[in-house]
């Protein structure tokens, strides 16, 4: 008696279950056809690194190293340069090797200048494992990414071309050694 | 001893000390600025308050600076009140209000004593809101990078610069908080050491200039213990590597030698090896010119070479290590090998190295140097021939300062009061020179005299201070009242110091040295013997007891040898052009050298030899002592084409194509246990540093700090399938982060880390150079592990006294045909480091120096031109009037653009006419 009451439930429930696949046919659909239709990723979102801009146009990274300081898998590698003309510190070359990225934003979180930015590109994939590793003319965009206002320069206080002592914000003028004055 | 109660706790320390000292000698940390251990304690900073209580059962107690304040029995501190930690936090804050916004783009960050101290006060949020102070920057020259905005007023510069170092061109201005730390007027800060600012400095007004340019963090760096290579006195140098290029050098604490300082020559004159135009291949010869070949084809060129040759001589180096050197002994055999020094240097390393390991008296220490309380400093200028030297030697003549600390009932700490006591009062130093030196302005007495009247003063001295030393006849009463003013002033040291060296380029001198170093002894004096030698390993090869050069470009010249292997030797500065030419003319010529060198192009196969940073070696200091140089990095991580390797390596592998026995893969443990064993003198160079199979808990020691970054970037470029990390066959150190990086304790010995093997200093929370302190047995005394290096030998004490007899006869002017000496250069003179750019912009341009007497003989005037004759070439120089230069003898800057070198000591006459 037993084993008929199990068999027709069981029974039922897979009815139960047909109808319910068969009713998905109308509910709203969560995918999407990706590639053609490509989903929304928040701004937020942690994918291809890039380096930014300041809002006058001049690269942001300073070359301080504390990306590379701070990337758990070591993937990040650059050397400092000088600006002969303005003495602004950059990189002269800025390498990350994003097979082996492990997209965890230190290097955002890192960052006093807001130079390097995660962004919600991820299609990163290759037939050619080389062709992960991205130099500085694969990470630079020419906008400031998702922080429109910051410029480091304006705020440190190494002078450089345009900017000399006591010009950045907070800053007073240059002292005069010779003075007494109180 | 004392008793001192640290936060309830009972603790042994040095009562002489102040309580900072004390309780970072402990591994107690408390945050300080403007305290070092070297400078003393001056309480501007208030940064290491403390709390002091009564007694046990005090409650209240009150802040003290612990700088300031005794260790004495019965003292009870707290160093984790709340009070104080409160009060340090808010000292850290008041500090940091005009600290400008620029860790990201400082040259400090990283390594920055300010971002440690202000870690560890727990200041972390800026409260202050207002404009903040700024000061314009100056132009410091090649060497230093100059930003007033960081100084956080500490002194330290300026107590190190002016007080510790002597320089006279810096200096505090200004007043309340807009004193600014500076020159008078811009430009190249003049004193030798003042690379040390940037370790003093404990954030970034000082930075290293030279390391600026092609920047890197600390963290992101690879070291390995070093031993500078620019002079004879082996001062332990901590060098950076970062892509395949040296970075920067810093200092690397050795309690015996160097201890904090290093002098600019040693700090800037790392460039060399990061040259473009190094041979990092092997050249073969065609068609009169050199062209690359794959290491193949040169061992395979060389092996008939050397095997077909019936005669082939070795030539070795004073810059090359004793496993090179002995290597190409072992190559071409005893009897084969010479010496690399020229044939005067060869004479007076033989005659300065016979006196320190025959004679009753050993060398002191560099660090011993500095306890002395009277000097004589017989021919040797210092400065320029062994810079660090003259840094010990000023603060020997600061120790009158102690003295008149002590008889105030002051503590030997407390730097204000010394230097108000001291002010220009010094202990006597006695220099006598050809010309001016550096030292003369802290000298009680100067003497310019041409060497042998030195020599004969020196003599002179020897039988003041002890009859049985031979007399010297025919003194004028003048220099007979001064060697007695000398002997009594020595007689009356409690630790006289007796400086000398080849540098004068006379064995009169280090004879006559060596017999008032004697004479001291003899009077029971505890007397301090200090010789400097021409370079790094000038001792070591001198004690193989090469034969000399010249014999060995004869057999060449006359066909009596037909292949000549020159090691890391460029012979033209070791003999005569002519002579070189017609040696070299004559025979084949290999040459194993890093640098590009006139020796070089004459070259029928050239190797390419690894520098100190690219591999490892020994190399013996002025003192006998052997100190170890480990490889810093691996050079064809980055460059896999690249075939540098050290010279004894070549040199083995050569052996081995010679003997044909396959065993080319020699280790320098093979090589060094080979060298210790064939020539009894080195016995003990296995013991310089621990052999390759020794671990530390198991461990290798590392090479890089654990934050080293991007090691999977770094040559992505080249191919993103990442190589195996380097393996080091050669020593206990590993090129990577991953091994031993701890500073041992006091009680373990398991985890001690030997000296030799410390390659940075870092310990958790201390990222700047202060962190030695966690590697000392008391702060500022020796590293736990051992100070590096061992003493080939012991004092002699049992030989006994046998003066030396021969008195040269007194110089004779010749005003028509003076003497040229020539004048050494702490830039210039020294191959390697003149080959760093920094460095070769300070190197002084080409002139000739001689006194107003005969400049007015010859009608010449200060900057007119002069033709010279040196050595066979005729030279037309500006003249400089110099009356510190004694008649007869005219200066010539040795390593000067322009002029040939005159090898030092060799002495030549010549005349000298109007120009041409």
């Amino acid at each position: 008696m037993n084993d008929i009451k199990r068999i027709l439930i069981g029974f039922w429930s897979n009815l139960v279950t047909l109808w319910l696949i068969f009713a998905h046919l109308w509910r709203h659909k969560d995918t999407v056809n990706y590639p053609e239709e490509m989903p929304y990723l928040p701004p937020r979102y942690r994918g291809r690194i890039i380096l930014t801009r300041d809002p006058d146009g001049d690269e942001r990274c300073v070359a301080c190293n504390l990306c590379a300081a701070v990337c758990p898998v070591g993937c990040i590698s650059l050397q400092k340069a000088e600006r002969p003309e303005d003495g602004r510190w950059y990189p002269e070359w800025f390498r990350i090797n994003f097979s082996r990225c492990i997209y965890c934003g230190f290097c955002e979180e890192a960052c006093p200048t807001a130079a390097i930015q995660l962004t919600p590109d991820f299609e990163l994939a290759e037939y050619d494992r080389q062709n992960m590793v991205y130099e500085k003319e694969h990470l630079l965009i020419s906008g400031t990414g998702k922080y429109h206002d910051y410029n480091f320069y304006r705020v440190a206080g190494m002078s450089i071309a345009g900017k000399p002592k006591g010009a950045a914000e907070s800053e007073a003028q240059p002292i005069d050694v010779k003075s007494l004055l109180p | 001893m004392a008793t001192i109660h640290v936060d309830g706790k009972e603790y042994e320390v040095d009562g002489s000390d102040n309580l900072l000292h004390a309780c970072l000698s402990l591994g107690l940390n408390i945050p300080y600025f403007c305290w070092h251990p070297a400078l003393g304690s001056v309480g501007a900073c208030r940064q290491c308050a403390v709390k002091q209580f009564k007694d046990a059962d005090d409650t209240r107690g009150r802040l003290v600076m612990s700088c300031l304040t005794s260790a004495t029995t019965g003292t009870y501190i707290s160093i984790t009140d709340p009070e104080a930690v409160a009060f340090r936090a808010s000292v850290d804050e008041f500090l940091m209000a005009n600290h400008p916004h620029d860790c990201p783009v400082c040259e400090e960050g990283g390594h920055c004593h300010l971002q440690d101290m202000t870690v560890m006060t727990g200041h972390s949020l800026r409260r202050y809101h207002f404009t903040k102070r700024t000061h314009l920057n100056q132009d410091l020259g090649p060497f230093i990078n100059h930003e007033m905005n960081r100084c956080i007023a500490c002194y330290r510069c300026d107590r190190f610069y002016r007080e510790y170092a002597g320089g006279t061109d810096f200096g505090v201005f200004g007043a309340h908080d807009n004193v600014y730390f500076g020159r008078p007027t811009p430009g190249t800060l003049e004193n030798e050491f003042s690379g040390n600012l940037t370790e003093v400095c404990p954030t970034g007004v000082f930075t290293d200039k030279t390391h600026s340019e092609r920047y890197v963090r600390k963290w992101d760096m690879q070291y390995a213990p070093s031993v500078c290579m620019h002079c004879s006195l082996g001062c332990n140098v901590s060098p950076g590597e970062r892509y395949g290029e040296i970075r920067r050098i810093e200092n690397r604490y050795n309690g015996t030698i160097n201890h904090y300082f290093l002098c600019d020559r040693g700090r800037f004159g790392y460039g060399y090896t990061n040259r473009k135009d190094r041979p990092r291949v092997a050249f073969i010869a065609q068609d009169g010119k050199l062209a690359q070949a794959s290491t193949e084809d040169a061992r395979a060129r060389l092996g008939g070479l050397l095997r077909g040759a019936k005669h082939v001589v070795g030539i070795g180096s004073p810059r090359a290590s004793l496993e090179s050197n002995f290597a190409l002994r072992e190559l071409v055999g005893a009897e084969n090998f010479f010496d690399g020094h020229s044939d005067a240097e060869h004479v007076l390393v033989a005659q300065a190295i016979a006196i320190l390991r025959d004679g009753p008296v050993a060398s002191t220490t560099l660090k011993a140097l500095e306890s002395g309380d009277a000097a004589l400093v017989l021919g040797e200028d210092v400065m320029q021939t062994a810079p660090r030297a003259a840094l010990s030697l000023r603060q020997a003549a600061r120790g009158l300062g102690q003295k008149l600390l002590a008889q105030q009932k002051l503590q030997h700490w407390q730097a204000g009061a010394l230097e108000n006591l001291a002010q220009d009062h010094y202990n006597p130093i006695f220099v006598t020179a050809t010309h001016a030196t550096r030292l003369d302005p802290i000298a009680t007495e100067t003497c310019r005299a041409a060497v042998e009247d030195q020599a004969r003063l020196g003599l002179a001295v020897a039988h003041f201070i002890d009859p049985a030393a031979p007399a010297v006849a025919g003194l004028d009463a003048a220099t007979e009242a001064r060697a007695q003013r000398i002997a009594e002033c020595l007689l009356a040291a409690e630790r006289p110091l007796v400086v000398s060296g080849t540098g004068a380029g006379s064995a009169e001198i280090l004879q006559a040295a060596a017999n008032v170093a004697w004479a001291l002894h003899a009077r029971g004096k505890t007397v301090g013997f200090f010789l400097a030698f021409p370079e790094a390993n000038s001792f070591g090869l001198g004690l193989m007891d090469a034969r000399p050069l010249g014999e060995a470009l004869d057999a060449l010249a006359n066909g009596a040898a037909e292949v000549a292997i020159v090691v890391e030797n460029d012979l033209f500065r070791r003999a005569p052009t002519a002579r070189v030419e017609a040696a070299l003319d004559k025979a084949r010529l290999v040459v194993v050298d890093h640098q590009d060198t006139p020796t070089t192009r004459h070259a029928e196969v050239l190797l390419p030899a690894a520098t100190v940073f690219e591999g490892d070696g020994t190399v013996v200091n002025n003192e006998g002592r052997a100190q170890r140089y480990f490889q810093v990095f691996d050079t064809a991580y980055y460059h896999p084409d690249i075939a540098t390797t050290e010279s004894w390596r070549w040199l083995r592998r050569l052996l081995s194509d010679v003997r044909g026995d396959g065993h080319d893969a020699s280790t320098f443990d093979e090589v060094s246990s080979a060298c210790a064993a064939v020539l009894p003198q080195f016995t003990a160079i296995t013991k310089a540093a621990p052999q390759a199979k020794f671990r530390i808990l198991g461990l290798k020691a590392a090479r890089t700090p654990h934050r080293y970054s991007g090691r999977t970037a770094m040559r992505a470029n080249l191919s993103v399938h990442e190589p195996r990390a380097s393996q080091d066959a050669d020593s206990p150190l590993a090129f990577s982060m991953e091994g031993f990086n701890g500073t041992g304790t006091d009680n373990t010995p398991a985890d001690q880390r030997p000296g030799a093997l410390v390659s940075y200093a870092w310990a958790p929370g201390w990222n700047s150079p202060q962190a030695w302190n966690k590697f000392q047995d008391e702060v500022g005394g020796h590293l736990r592990g051992g100070d590096p290096g061992v003493h080939l030998f012991t004092a002699n004490t049992q030989a006994s006294t046998t003066y030396f007899t021969h008195i040269p006869a007194a110089f004779v002017v010749d005003n028509t045909t003076p003497r040229v000496v020539a004048l050494p250069q702490i830039f210039g003179s020294e191959l390697l480091s003149s080959r760093a750019e920094p460095v070769a912009s300070r190197i002084t341009e080409a002139y000739v120096a001689m006194n107003g007497t005969l400049a007015a003989t010859l009608s010449l005037a200060e900057h007119d031109s002069v033709a010279v004759t040196i050595a066979g070439s005729v030279l037309s120089l500006p003249v400089r009037i110099s009356d510190a230069l004694p008649d007869g003898i005219i200066g010539v800057p040795d390593g000067a653009p322009g002029i040939p070198r005159i090898a030092t000591g060799a002495q030549a006459t010549l005349k000298v006419g109007a120009a041409a």
